[in-house]
């Protein structure tokens, strides 16, 4: 199934299904690979600079659904070969799959652990923090970035944000975040330097949560943060 | 290819835009990503070949083509002068392969590769300061061997430094280093911020800029976010201190600036300058004057201009 998805690309099609199924893989890629490359990276380290600010990523692609074109803006601009990609059980379609096959040669593993980056939506679909690769203490830069789609990045409950990259505090609001978010970053944090890094991206806005920045609720007051230092 | 290809010498070659091929530039950004999501901490990379040679910021040049976009205006300075040979030809390298806006004036940038010094202006949260290493580790000459360093850094082992910095005060009553001085980033990695004099340190505690690391020859590239805790090492009884300067540039009477000692002549005329050009000229262009300033000739000059 898989395979034939992957391959459609460069055989000639031989039925109607064919057809859609290769210009869906074929199509939807930055107009301007480059460019559009470069805007996108720009925004994604910006974000990461500074986390909890909103960045914008270019829009003038259109990966195929179920994979919302924020998540397909980041593949495109940071996976190819080098970068093993885990695809969330809603997102791993035969579709999806050809899309990065035929942009980002990435390839596509089972384990959530054993990723570079992790496309899931957030929500029960998603595996806790703990499930991805957080590197070792030696090469806590062999871990995984989990960029995760959520409903918006505005209008949910607030959280405050601390760490490096922020100058007193930051409050982020994202809305449709996983159940026990807050505890399951203080347990990344302790885990410093290791750990995963995180990426929230609604439409075309993207948030950056690298490991060092510590969650707290906000309206409750309560730190879930004995974790961190 | 839509466009972005660079023509070089009328269409004889042409390169991608900003030298470096695309799967490349995803190598290093990817890098300097988990560089800023680990403050300090050395990331491999696979450095490349460049057209120059290691030694004249081919670790710099490949962290800025990776970052560098058409929007962007670049500012190149080496220890702090923007038209020595390294600065001219690294800025010129800029201009030809990514048609990219340059300038001198450090508010106007909003990429600033250099080699050994922070500029005085103070930097802005619209900028990214760029620095060319030779050797990112910091234990490297207390301990050769790699797998012992990265032991270390995993460990936050980190008391040879101190001792290196007790056995300064040992053999001459003060820390003796002056530059490539010792930082505890955030708490947790200590860092070299290349060799930068000492007086520049303070400047990377919670600097509103992004600052970026880039060492070819060693292959590593790591990062200090914006707002982030850079403390340089020391004792209580012997607190870090940053050189100070008797007396005032020569040309524009500033103080609390880096300055340059110039040799005038062989029978121990010197004069010290601003190491930062560009401060020293929009300091003179605003009026200002050192003691050996040229009155006339700068009258003149600006006039030719």
């Amino acid at each position: 199934m898989t395979h034939s998805a992957q391959a459609s690309a460069s055989q000639a099609p031989s039925s109607q299904s064919a057809v859609s199924m290769s210009a869906a893989c074929v199509e939807g890629g930055f107009s301007d690979p480059v460019m559009e490359a470069q805007v996108a990276f720009r925004a994604l380290m910006d974000a990461t600079a500074r986390p909890g600010s909103l960045c914008d990523l270019p829009g003038s692609l259109a990966p195929p659904a179920p994979l919302p074109e924020g998540l397909g803006a980041v593949a495109l601009t940071l996976c190819d070969p080098d970068t093993p990609v885990w695809l969330a059980p809603a997102y791993d379609t035969p579709e999806v799959r050809g899309w990065l096959a035929f942009h980002c040669a990435c390839p596509l593993v089972t384990e959530p652990a054993e990723s570079v980056f992790a496309f899931a939506p957030a929500g029960a679909d998603c595996p806790p923090l703990t499930a991805f690769n957080s590197g070792t203490q030696e090469y806590p830069d062999r871990s995984t970035t989990l960029v995760l789609a959520v409903e918006a990045l505005e209008g949910g409950a607030p959280l405050n944000l601390e760490g490096p990259g922020i100058r007193s505090r930051e409050t982020l609001a994202a809305a449709g975040l996983p159940e026990g978010f807050v505890a399951q970053r203080a347990e990344n944090r302790a885990l410093f330097p290791r750990g995963s890094d995180l990426l929230l991206v609604a439409g075309l806005r993207g948030c950056a949560l690298p490991r060092t920045t510590r969650v707290t609720a906000a309206s409750t007051g309560t730190s879930t943060d004995e974790g961190a230092e | 290819m839509t466009g972005q290809a660079q023509d070089i010498a009328g269409g004889m070659a042409a390169y991608n835009f900003a030298y470096l091929d695309e799967q490349t530039k995803r190598m290093i950004r990817r890098a300097i990503l988990k560089g800023i999501a680990i403050p300090a901490y050395q990331v491999p990379f696979a450095s490349r070949e460049m057209p120059m040679p290691y030694g004249w910021g081919t670790g710099g040049v490949q962290v800025t083509a990776s970052i560098i976009g058409r929007d962007d205006t670049l500012k190149v300075i080496d220890q702090g002068a923007d038209d020595t040979t390294n600065a001219v030809s690294i800025r010129a390298f800029f201009q030809k392969v990514a048609d990219v806006a340059v300038t001198t004036r450090t508010r106007e940038a909003s990429v600033i590769q250099t080699r050994h010094r922070i500029p005085e202006e103070p930097l802005t949260v619209s900028q990214v300061l760029v620095y060319q290493v030779p050797i990112p580790e910091p234990l490297r000459f207390l301990e050769p061997r790699e797998t012992e360093t990265r032991k270390m850094h995993a460990l936050e082992e980190y008391g040879l430094m101190h001792v290196k910095l007790y056995e300064d005060i040992a053999r001459h009553g003060h820390i003796a280093t002056t530059y490539a001085y010792p930082v505890l980033v955030d708490d947790r990695y200590v860092m070299d911020p290349s060799p930068t004099p000492k007086f520049d340190n303070p400047k990377m505690d919670m600097c509103p800029a992004l600052q970026l690391f880039g060492a070819g020859r060693e292959k590593r590239i790591y990062a200090i976010p914006p707002y982030t805790r850079v403390v340089s090492l020391d004792f209580e009884d012997h607190p870090f201190e940053v050189q100070r300067f008797e007396e005032p540039c020569a040309l524009c009477a500033a103080r609390d600036v880096y300055l340059d000692e110039v040799i005038l002549d062989d029978k121990g005329g010197r004069m010290f300058v601003c190491s930062d050009t560009d401060h020293c000229e929009e300091r003179r262009a605003a009026g200002n004057r050192g003691h050996l300033a040229a009155e006339e000739a700068y009258a003149t000059t600006e006039a030719a201009q």
